[in-house]
């Protein structure tokens, strides 16, 4: 009987079955931020433990960080505090940070795919939930709190109970003007956003196998919001491609001795599965959220659902809310609602791949008067090679605000804020109540191209019309 | 070293209507700003609690009836989203020792009950049954019983699960890992020896 690479890796990492009948699985890379370290360097200093492995530990700053203001001290000395704050932990224990001013800042699910750090086959742990990203690798990656920080810090390991394994098959062909963004997006429509507690994800199919990286990071990244832990891609020959000659990747020979046991954790054809779903790509068409939570979402052409839809009472309570927080009336289309801002961005939607796409449709078009649109780069590195290419200059030329690396108005701890009630069509992962930094705020997750469709028009568009996809394009 | 079993919790309780409260419900990232947990329990649900302006508005912890309860009672996929800790250390520290609900969201499920924070689960129309004793019965004292699966009010019970794993580290006083991880140390140096990345280049 074959093994999933969920079971390959977990088996590889596991430590001891502890006496409370958990795993002790090793976790090998751990990745920190400012906002969810702070208080596990504290509980080490109050319970006098040091880092077991600081090698193992890759920082960098990314909620916080202003990206109109690049120069210190930040006028908002919270922000000041967090990131001396995390300088100071890593420079006390020995751990690598990438800092604002080393060129490789930026979203920390952005940051550990392009320095190489993440690596098929490995675990990896990091106190945010979009920690699933790494998974596109074929790592088993999760999202911890903060005493689980403390956890990996002082012993590099977890206890953990194991999770089942869905397999999620997208065959077919994704249509034109149809990205990974509306992929995960309707795979969490389909399966609800608590459909996958228990569960970790394995993403498969035609459509992944001919994904890249960054179309795998895409949907990996959103697991959570489907309520999976973890999601994950086998690693394959576009795996390695990506990694080789990155700045952390294995060199020489350990190059090929890696690739040689990456390839082997890949899930075993004849392997079970808890779960198996089935979906064909062309089901799949360009898709927005509506209401307050990410499975609440439709494609462009369909109408906003009323209460009256809501197949159970918690699912009509839960309509009516979201409809009354998104001032939407059920019944009307999505296609059309006036939107007041739009953000480019995010540890889902900030790489570069992403902003070569917007550009390649931006250029000569002109933002909507009145829209406040934002690009936010996902990393220094990312914002560099986009201005090597002139991809900032079409934002700039199309009027959209070029910022510096971070998380940003995903999920507003730094500047970046909504205000009010103002409408975002946001290619972030979350359209939570207050999420972008106002409590009367309202989000519309959606693909960067859908984003930068109705930044264009002022209002949620189909892409696919405004920019004239009908022809079917490499995949980005 | 184990810390203190925790078999019980009891007091009195608020229900928090809703499914699907996520963490930047429970706490707003913008209250995250902080290198430390202190002072995270005022902020507890600050925008549901409170208008725009920031005046109080109707909510059930507003509500002074409920002043002072320490089990917090809700629907479906409690805590989801974000993996903040802040969430259920706002929770603990704004006095709740206890979380019953529908269903719970992964992350904040295994950061409560490091905590030593029972997450109980238990069945829509129960939860909805305990809601209405409360609203008739705001002082009504509940008590869940880890061990036994059950919670207990007045003359009424409904049944309560914590998943296997869960009630094991509570009931045995290891909910806070920590030093049993610090005793595998022998053997995570074994496991690290066997993985090539793991090496120091």
């Amino acid at each position: 009987m074959g093994k999933s690479l969920f079971e390959k890796v977990w088996e590889a990492h596991a430590v001891r079955e502890m006496p409370n009948g958990q795993t002790q699985l090793l976790i090998g890379t751990h990745l920190i931020h400012e906002v969810t370290s702070p208080q596990a360097f504290g509980m080490l200093r109050d319970q006098d433990l040091s880092v077991l492995y600081p090698h193992r530990t890759f920082a960098t700053v990314d909620h916080i960080v202003p990206t109109n203001e690049l120069a210190e001290p930040y006028s908002d000395p919270l922000a000041q505090a967090m990131i001396e704050e995390l300088r100071k932990n890593c420079a006390d224990h020995g751990i690598t940070f990438f800092d604002t001013n080393t060129g490789k800042q930026g979203i920390v699910h952005i940051v550990g795919p392009e320095q190489g750090i993440t690596q098929p086959g490995t675990t990896i742990a990091c106190g945010d939930s979009h920690t699933s990203t790494h998974g596109a690798f074929g790592a088993i990656a999760f999202g911890i709190g903060t005493s689980q920080v403390r956890d990996v810090l002082a012993t590099q390991t977890m206890a953990l109970n194991k999770l089942k394994v869905r397999r999620i098959q997208v065959d077919g062909q994704l249509a034109p003007g149809v990205y990974a963004k509306d992929v995960i997006l309707h795979i969490i429509r389909l399966l609800g956003t608590k459909g996958g507690t228990g569960f970790a994800y394995e993403y498969a199919g035609e459509v992944f196998d001919r994904f890249s990286m960054e179309e795998r990071m895409t949907v990996c990244n959103m697991s959570i919001e489907g309520g999976a832990r973890v999601g994950y891609v086998n690693p394959d020959e576009t795996t390695f491609t990506y990694l080789q000659g990155r700045p952390y990747a294995p060199k020489g020979a350990a190059w090929e001795a890696a690739v040689e046991s990456w390839r082997s954790f890949a899930s075993d054809p004849d392997c079970t599965y808890d779960d198996v779903v089935h979906i064909r790509a062309e089901d799949i068409g360009p898709t927005v959220t509506w209401g307050i939570n990410p499975s609440q979402a439709v494609f462009i052409d369909e109408t906003i659902p009323t209460v009256q839809e809501g197949k159970t009472e918690s699912d009509r309570a839960s309509i009516e809310e979201a409809l009354t927080h998104m001032k939407f009336a059920g019944g009307e289309p999505i296609k059309g609602i006036p939107i007041d801002v739009a953000f480019i961005g995010s540890c889902t939607n900030g790489r570069l791949s992403d902003l070569k796409e917007v550009a390649r449709y931006l250029e000569g078009r002109k933002v909507k008067s009145g829209i406040k649109a934002i690009c936010v780069p996902g990393s220094q590195a990312v914002s560099r090679i986009a201005e090597e290419l002139g991809i900032d200059q079409v934002f700039k030329d199309a009027g959209f605000e070029w910022r510096g690396a971070g998380c940003s108005m995903c999920l507003a701890m730094n500047p970046d804020k909504l205000v009010g009630d103002q409408l975002c069509a946001s290619s972030s992962n979350r359209n939570f109540k207050g999420r972008q930094g106002s409590p009367t705020g309202r989000t519309l997750l959606m693909s960067p191209i859908m984003v930068a469709a109705a930044a264009i028009t002022g209002q949620v568009a189909d892409a696919r019309e405004v920019f004239d996809l009908l022809v079917p394009t490499a995949s980005a | 070293m184990a810390l203190e079993p925790i078999t019980h919790v009891t007091g009195r309780a608020v229900f928090v209507p809703g499914d699907d409260i996520d963490t930047d419900r429970i706490i707003p990232a913008r209250f995250m700003k902080c290198v430390t947990f202190d002072g995270l329990g005022e902020y507890l649900f600050y925008d549901a609690r409170h208008t725009p302006d920031g005046d109080p508005c109707p909510h059930p912890l507003n509500d002074e009836r409920f002043a002072g309860a320490s089990i917090l009672v809700s629907g479906n996929n409690f805590g989801c989203g974000s993996s903040r800790e802040h969430a259920p250390q706002a929770i603990y520290r704004a006095g709740f020792r206890a979380v019953i609900a529908e269903s719970f969201a992964e992350i904040f499920f295994g950061n409560s009950t490091q905590l030593g924070m029972p997450c109980i689960t238990a069945a829509g129309p129960d939860i909805r049954r305990l809601a209405n004793a409360l609203e008739n019965r705001p002082d009504l004292e509940v008590t869940i019983d880890v061990e036994a699966d059950l919670i207990r009010f007045g003359d009424d019970a409904i049944p309560g699960e914590i998943r296997p794993g869960a009630k094991h580290v509570l009931l045995s006083g290891h909910w806070d890992p920590i030093q049993d991880l610090l005793d595998g140390l022998p053997e995570v140096e074994a496991t690290t020896a066997r993985l090539a990345y793991m090496r120091e280049s």
